[in-house]
């Protein structure tokens, strides 16, 4: 099989998308220095549905996901979440729209050490002076098991519980979309496992978007779809994946870019 | 390592441009201060040394008490003069007048300003060679009605030829045709001083003796030493007389002086100490920061196989280079220092003329203290890097362990308890000297256990009015609060440097209010008079204004006061003279026995600690010497409590007077008659006084404020000179926080990313600036209220009777301790604010 016979992903025009871009391309540098990192990327992120994005190192997947979270500008095209362009925005609407429909999970647990478990959790509820909605902060918080651990500070939690209590904060707010960013990378295998099917559970449980990237068939396993990407350009997607599936997938890329 | 060392100097310039900073400063005002008095001895060196005789000769003084004012003048009679010509070896002699309180007056009738410089009268000395003043224009004055005057006191005024100079002098007020202009000594200045000379007959009528001279000018014949001339001259005049050689006489005059120039340069790095002392906080502050910053950097150094020392050795480098460039940014700094000092005194009138003086001694001092300073900052620092375990270098998130404060605490609390220890002592010991030093001891003490235990303290304290923050400020008040308890060392050492500054600010504040209403009920409780004719300064004035005075309608009682040194049992004391007949009706005396009468006819009163320490009782025979080594034959005739109006010493005017004590007032109380228009008799004052605008008329309110301006005015002195400790102060908390923007750059950008926009961030850094700095300001302001209380308390003895606290005051040092939070957090917080919010998401 060859990259040429993979089909386009179907891009999700029937169901709402929570986040989409159109002809998103994103250009580093100039003349001899110019890197493309994304080339004129159409994608959407379908409601309710628990997205992965793999592919190899360089092929733009944190570009991406940065881009569609408003957190880099883009070359050109455009981007939104929900119905909103993001290049219409100044910084104090790019700010509010990431406090109030964005949740992110990063690689390094990006707690903040001065904060309980609790306070890092409501930290964007805080921050925009609103008060969370209690019923459903008890369910994220029973959901993630971090109940006897909400008074600790980070330094005073495992790396998976610090990871968890990212993914709370994520979640906490029900934002429109989350956006994970290798989210297992630093946690060993049972702390990735616990991460992931919480991911998954508020998905299929509670009905919330996730994007994540990542580089580890076993994380995009738990997805319900996964886009790979090479070059700055979407060049397959999977739905329904396991394991094996994706790790062919990719092998074949290895094959098709050593070629 | 040196190349290492090199790059991290240079990779930083920020970092090093801001701990620089502090050691420029500090390093800027020591050599500031030290160019700028040598400045300033040099200016009177040339003018001590700028006389032209040979020889001097002066009739000697009875005592040397080594303070200025002895009250009574010892002369040389013309025969003396003759005596000096006859003496083999001399080539020409004369005597010469000269007197301070002579002063020029501009065409407005006003005093001329010599901010300070005493206003001079000088005979004319005909031969030229025996004078050390320069003729520049016109001729030399000749009779009663000509003068001429020194060329920059006729320029201020705005005098030419011709023009008539109307001349204050300790006699009569005169007019006199200016008619020559001339330099005095070498380099022409004289230091602010105004000059008017007149012809030797009208010297003496108008403020010296008809045929008597102050002193002899010498100059030898050919082949003579300044020294045989000087033997000489001392055998033929035998017992009685100073002679001294040229250079002899500069420096007993300059040595005089250098005592208060002394007084000046100890003051300036008094305060030039405390700006390097409070500079110091933020440079050890500066350099724990980058090392922790640098944590694993140095322990890759490490890991790659640097040794302890190596590492020590590195940052110390660091220190040193800094140092050195700091001191030599400083040293040029301290010209603008010294500059600007110039130009201060200048504007009190004390011109100094020609180039500032740079010594080696500067450079060496200024370069020593700036090194010397940094290395020390850095040494402990250092020595905490030289131990990062190399495996810090591998993990991810290495956090350096919270050292424990207990060592600090035990330290802290001992300092400070026998710091306080001191002050309690100091209030209990009735001798006045050692009670100041046990409260500069014990505030010393006070201050560093202060120091010591400000982290200690810093976590309650940050907690407790950071209680406030998160309501009143939502979540950038609580991270506020929680990012300036997270260090406390480092938050208690950026407030330390404030805490210094206002510790002295404050206590100073205190002393200063406690002075003004100890001047208000002193005034209120020993002033009896209506009026006080004085000079601004107490300088002395003419007897004539007193005898004009009496001549008022209205005026019941003229009372005159005049101050000189008289010697009981061989040991100088200040005296003061008085009218015996009106003395009730000018002061109030406390009398514990005795009372004023027993001050007529020879008769002497004194207060408790003068009678207690001379073992003197009323009725006693007290024998005294005056300057001029004539005698006064007194009986102690009254007691009474310490008055400062008063002075320790009284005696009567006509006894002090009949003795040959100068015929200068420095106080007159002008009493009313019980039916006298007050409003008229005022207007008649006055009148009468206008001419003599060297004095002025104030009512007990008046008298009072005037009294009290010198306090404001020397504690604005006090405060401008601390504010640069303050300013030090504010450098450094722009320092921690800068810093610590740098270093919470991934929580910044963390922030950033899940929805704090740029105003909450800014507001953020802003309150934890706010948060530090009120926190060194309270500790500040309660240190310095222990210690100005104290103080106050040991001075009690001096006359500061009523220890105040003045609360709007202290509200408004409170007030400036945030403001300075948020000047300070201004530059910081825009940085933080402006950090990409991706670079700070991925710096890892």
């Amino acid at each position: 099989m060859t990259i040429q016979d993979i089909p386009t992903p179907r891009v999700g025009l029937d169901a709402p998308a929570a986040a989409r871009s159109v002809g998103l391309s994103k250009i580093y540098g100039a003349g001899d220095t110019r890197v493309v990192a994304l080339d004129a990327v159409d994608v959407a992120f379908p409601r309710g549905e628990f997205t992965a994005i793999m592919g190899p190192s360089g092929a733009g997947k944190s570009t991406l996901m940065h881009c569609m979270a408003g957190l880099d500008s883009v070359t050109s095209g455009q981007t939104y979440i929900g119905t909103t362009e993001l290049s219409s925005l100044n910084d104090r609407q790019l700010t509010a729209l990431r406090r109030d429909e964005i949740g992110f999970v990063f690689q390094a647990y990006n707690l903040l050490p001065t904060l309980t478990a609790l306070e890092n959790i409501t930290l964007p509820m805080d921050i925009a002076g609103r008060r969370p909605d209690q019923e459903w902060l008890d369910r994220v918080i029973d959901t993630v098991g971090l109940r006897p651990r909400l008074a600790h500070r980070p330094s005073e939690l495992s790396g998976g519980q610090q990871q968890r209590v990212a993914c709370a904060r994520a979640l906490a707010g029900r934002p429109e979309i989350v956006f994970a960013d290798e989210p297992t990378g630093n946690l060993d295998s049972r702390s990735s496992a616990d991460i992931l099917s919480f991911l998954q559970t508020s998905v299929r449980a509670m009905g919330q978007t996730i994007v994540m990237v990542t580089h580890d068939p076993v994380a995009a396993a738990y997805a319900d779809r996964v886009l790979f990407l090479a070059d700055g350009r979407i060049v397959d997607g999977m739905s329904a994946p396991n394991r094996e599936r994706v790790l062919e997938r990719m092998k074949a890329f290895d094959a098709a870019l050593g070629a | 390592m040196w190349r290492a060392t090199l790059r991290n100097l240079l990779a930083h310039k920020l970092r090093l441009a801001l701990s620089g900073l502090a050691i420029v400063l500090g390093v800027a005002f020591v050599s500031g201060t030290m160019i700028f008095t040598d400045t300033l001895s040099k200016t009177f060196d040339d003018l001590f040394s700028s006389t032209a005789s040979d020889v001097n000769v002066e009739a000697a003084s009875a005592f040397d008490s080594g303070l200025e004012g002895s009250g009574a003048v010892s002369t040389v009679s013309a025969d003396a003069v003759d005596e000096v010509l006859e003496v083999e070896g001399v080539a020409a002699a004369a005597g010469y007048v000269q007197a301070e309180g002579v002063y020029v007056l501009d065409r407005d009738g006003a005093v001329l300003d010599t901010g300070g410089a005493p206003g001079i009268g000088i005979s004319w000395e005909p031969d030229r060679q025996l004078s050390s003043s320069t003729l520049v224009d016109g001729r030399a004055p000749e009779g009663p009605a000509q003068v001429a005057l020194d060329v920059d006191s006729a320029e201020k005024a705005g005098y030419a030829l011709g023009d008539s100079v109307p001349v204050l002098t300790t006699g009569p007020r005169v007019e006199a045709e200016l008619v020559g202009v001339f330099t005095f000594g070498d380099t022409g200045g004289s230091a602010g001083a105004s000059l008017a000379a007149f012809d030797t007959a009208t010297a003496q009528e108008l403020f010296g003796e008809p045929g008597r001279f102050d002193g002899i000018s010498v100059l030898a014949a050919d082949g003579v030493t300044d020294a045989q001339l000087r033997d000489r001259v001392a055998a033929a005049l035998g017992d009685g007389y100073t002679v001294r050689t040229a250079d002899e006489q500069a420096a007993a005059l300059a040595g005089d002086f250098q005592e208060g120039l002394a007084f000046v340069e100890v003051f300036l790095l008094a305060f030039a100490g405390i700006a390097l002392f409070v500079g110091t906080f933020i440079i050890l502050n500066t350099f724990s920061m980058l090392v922790a910053q640098r944590t694993r950097e140095l322990a890759l150094l490490r890991a790659l196989g640097a040794g302890r020392a190596q590492v020590t050795r590195s940052v110390l480098a660091e220190a040193l280079v800094l140092g050195v460039v700091g001191s030599a940014v400083g040293l040029a700094g301290g010209f603008g220092v010294a500059a600007g000092l110039r130009g201060l005194f200048g504007s009190f009138g004390l011109t100094l003329d020609g180039g500032l003086v740079f010594a080696l001694d500067t450079v060496v001092w200024a370069v020593a203290v700036g090194v010397l300073v940094t290395v020390t900052a850095a040494y402990l620092p250092a020595r905490r890097a030289a131990k990062t375990p190399p495996v810090a270098a591998m993990r991810d998130d290495h956090v350096a362990v919270e050292r424990s404060l207990f060592r600090r605490t035990v330290v802290g609390s001992v300092v400070a308890v026998a710091g306080g220890a001191a002050l309690v002592a100091a209030l209990v010991v009735d001798d006045g000297s050692t009670a100041a030093s046990l409260v500069g001891l014990g505030a010393l003490a006070l201050l560093l256990g202060a120091i010591a235990l400000s982290p200690v303290l810093a976590r309650p304290f940050l907690r407790g009015i950071g209680a406030a923050l998160p309501r009143l400020f939502g979540t950038a008040g609580r991270l506020a609060r929680e990012n300036a308890v997270r260090n406390p060392r480092r938050t208690a050492a950026t407030a330390s440097a404030l805490m210094v500054g206002l510790a002295l600010v404050s206590g100073f504040s205190i002393i200063g209010a406690s002075t003004s209403a100890s001047v208000d009920a002193l005034v209120e409780e020993s002033l009896g008079a209506d009026y006080v004719v004085s000079t601004a300064v107490g300088a002395p004035f003419s007897a004539e204004i007193a005898e004009q005075i009496r001549g008022i309608d209205g005026v019941e009682a003229v009372t005159q006061q005049r101050f000189g040194q008289a010697a009981f049992d061989g040991a100088p004391t200040f005296i003061s003279a008085i009218d015996a007949d009106t003395l009730d009706s000018a002061l109030v005396l406390d009398y514990v026995s005795g009372g004023t009468e027993g001050l007529r006819d020879g008769g002497l009163l004194v207060d408790e600690d003068t009678a207690a320490s001379n073992g003197w009782s009323v009725g006693d025979s007290v024998p005294a010497v005056l300057a001029n080594g004539r005698p006064l034959d007194l009986t102690l005739g009254g007691i009474y409590a310490a008055n400062q109006a008063a002075g320790t010493v009284v005696v009567s005017l006509d006894a002090f007077t009949a003795a040959g004590g100068e015929p200068l007032d420095r106080f007159v109380y002008v009493d009313l008659a019980a039916d006298a228009d007050a409003g008229a008799v005022r207007s008649q004052l006055e009148g009468t006084l206008e001419p003599y605008p060297v004095v002025t008329l104030k009512d007990q309110a008046e008298f009072a404020a005037e009294q009290r301006g010198f306090v404001d005015q020397l504690l604005l002195i006090i405060n401008a000179l601390l504010a640069l400790s303050v300013i030090i102060a504010v450098l450094g908390i722009v320092n921690t926080l800068a810093l610590s923007v740098i270093e919470r750059t991934r929580e910044i950008g963390l922030l950033r990313a899940i929805g704090m926009d740029r105003r909450q961030l800014r507001s953020m850094v802003r309150l934890e600036s706010v948060v530090i700095s009120v926190y060194g300001a309270v500790m500040g302001l309660v240190l310095g209220t222990v210690l100005g209380l104290a103080l106050v308390q040991a001075l009690a003895t001096a006359g500061i009777s009523r220890p105040v606290v003045p609360a709007g005051r202290m509200l408004l040092f409170l007030a400036v301790g945030a403001v300075i939070g948020v000047l300070a957090a201004v530059w910081p917080a825009r940085r933080a604010a402006r950090l990409r919010v991706l670079d700070a998401v991925a710096t890892a």
